[in-house]
């Protein structure tokens, strides 16, 4: 038997047919090959991928091994959300029955930076993990600004590199925030309300927002687009700008564990409803006052831990989290938030053996946050 | 050729409703892992019912080989080929097997609310433990590549038989006669 027949068989195909035919079969799974490589990134260098966005983050704070790429810096909570049953009207969902469901919290600070000293104008916020009867779960992550500043995931990716360090000088450079603004009208006009914000005096008294738009659906299926907000019973006081605590590098987190060790600490959760043509695409634009405001229930905070041990550690508040009865809306950021957020909790779930105590560490806690 | 037996029909059922499941399912991975883009949250829905539904048949296809075994090769396929055959077939099998597996408990392990469909949602079926859903969502990975290049040797491995050797293989399963 010829080599050709052994090998290529005893179909009537002469040698040239069969070269004409092997280059078709490799020209095919050439074509599948290429057409997975493109749609997993590889051949688009520009177009914005989950890696490239982790990137961005550790180009612009260095690399801290175990922690979140973003709001690195926080403390764990926990509690429980009583519901007034005023939202279960607009939502089946079963956390708006009046019942009351345990909350896994996290408070932090906005950056990817793990032991940042607090200060008055970083961004703070408040992540609760809802959890329902019969196993659902809510999850969400607000801010205490009253809109996000980039609209998309290229504005936020262009916002990080902008905001990166010059390796020459150690600062953002001016020239790149400046060309950022320039490119991204939306961010500056959003910058300056979220500049004019009033600063409290900590995370107590600190009103978060869901900053993007859901959609609430009641149980006969209509649904309607919403933000929410937890809006604290604690009395607003200013920032003093004076660091309460000798040490001042964990003030804030301080605060707070010394004032849920005194009593807890409630939020009312305030879900404002949209109407038609309110923006739910675009983070940047506050919704006009005056929409209808329903009070769903009140958040209770009762206990602190260090995320060392704390059962906020473990859990990714991924904003896409949904219990039936809130769906997303069509905002882009959902999506690139949730994919972040699941990049990010991967790589550090790989490095959790490296990584050393959060700022906030159990010692702390345990002394009531004065040490 | 002609001489070449057919798969038994229900073989043949479950192999064409499964091909465009797996390929699909094998396309949406690597293009949401990548994904920031609103294409993310649909291709994230899409992929866990879908990995599920590949489980189920997958069982009732395993089910399926040793009721109704599948056609020997012909005797002029050479041994090398007649290993590299079974060899792949062995790997397919244990990756739709395996893979819904893996990712069904890598969710398990992170914690996330495992939905198929609105409120429908699966049980977690491993401890919270980070470490373990590290290491489970790196494997998901590897197996995915493992799995796009067996699918790839598989279809290769077809029209090899089908255009050159056109020995009936290929009819034996993708004839509609």
């Amino acid at each position: 038997m010829s080599m050709k027949r052994f090998w290529f068989g005893a179909g009537p195909v002469g040698n040239a047919g069969v070269l004409v035919r092997l280059g078709a079969i490799g020209a095919v799974m050439l074509s599948v090959a290429g057409a997975f490589a493109y749609v997993g990134g590889w051949l688009s260098p520009v177009r914005l991928t989950q890696d490239r966005m982790m990137v961005a983050f550790q180009d612009a704070n260095g690399i801290h091994a175990g922690f979140r790429r973003n709001h690195a810096k926080g403390v764990c909570v926990t509690g429980w959300f009583e519901s007034s049953g005023q939202a279960a009207a607009l939502s089946k969902a079963a956390v708006f029955r009046p019942a009351r469901v345990p909350v896994v919290g996290r408070f932090a600070l906005a950056g990817g930076m793990p032991f940042q000293p607090d200060a008055p104008a970083t961004v703070r916020s408040m992540a609760l993990r809802f959890l329902l009867p019969g196993g659902e779960e809510w999850r969400t992550g607000m801010n205490n600004i009253p809109v996000f500043p980039v609209n998309s995931a290229r504005g936020f990716y262009e916002q990080l590199l902008a905001s990166s360090p010059d390796p020459r000088t150690g600062k953002p450079d001016p020239i790149r925030m400046s060309a950022f603004l320039a490119a991204h009208p939306e961010a500056g006009r959003a910058l300056s309300l979220i500049k004019k914000r009033q600063v409290t005096s900590g995370f107590a008294n600190s009103t978060f927002n869901s900053l993007n738009a859901f959609r609430f659906v009641d149980a006969a299926g209509a649904s309607v687009p919403v933000r929410w907000s937890t809006v604290p019973v604690q009395p607003l006081a200013a920032d003093s700008a004076e660091p309460s605590a000798a040490g001042a590098k964990n003030y804030l987190f301080d605060d707070l564990i010394a004032q849920i060790a005194q009593h807890p600490l409630h939020w009312r959760l305030i879900v404002t409803v949209g109407q038609a043509d309110d923006p739910t695409k675009d983070a940047t634009l506050p919704w006009p006052a005056g929409r209808q405001q329903v009070d769903a229930g009140t958040v209770t905070i009762d206990h602190a831990a260090s995320e060392d041990g704390g059962r906020c550690t473990d859990v990714n508040y991924d904003p896409l989290v949904l219990p039936s009865g809130i769906e997303p809306s069509d905002d882009p950021l959902l999506s690139a938030r949730s994919a972040a957020y699941a990049r990010s909790f991967a790589l550090r779930a790989g490095e959790e053996h490296e990584k050393p105590p959060s700022a906030v560490s159990a010692r702390e806690v345990q002394a009531g946050g004065n040490s | 050729m002609s001489t070449q037996a057919r798969f038994p029909a229900a073989s043949r059922l479950l192999h064409w409703l499964m091909a465009p499941m797996i390929v699909v399912m094998l396309f949406i991975g690597v293009g949401m892992a990548a994904s920031i883009s609103p294409r993310y949250e649909l291709l994230v829905s899409i992929h866990r019912p879908l990995g599920i539904a590949i489980f189920v048949l997958c069982l009732a296809r395993i089910v399926n080989r040793f009721i109704k075994p599948p056609p020997e090769l012909p005797d002029t396929v050479p041994s090398l080929q007649r290993f590299a055959a079974k060899a792949s077939h062995v790997v397919l099998y244990a990756l739709m097997f395996i893979m819904p597996l893996v990712g069904w408990g890598m969710l398990s392990a992170a914690r996330y609310p495992i939905v198929l469909y609105g409120p429908l949602r699966l049980p977690p079926i491993l401890p919270h433990d980070l470490t373990l859903y590290a290491w489970l969502r790196n494997l998901h990975t590897d197996l995915a590549y493992l799995f796009f290049a067996t699918f790839l040797v598989h279809f290769g491995a077809a029209l090899f038989h089908g255009l050159i050797r056109r020995d009936g293989v290929l009819e034996s399963m993708a004839s509609w006669q």
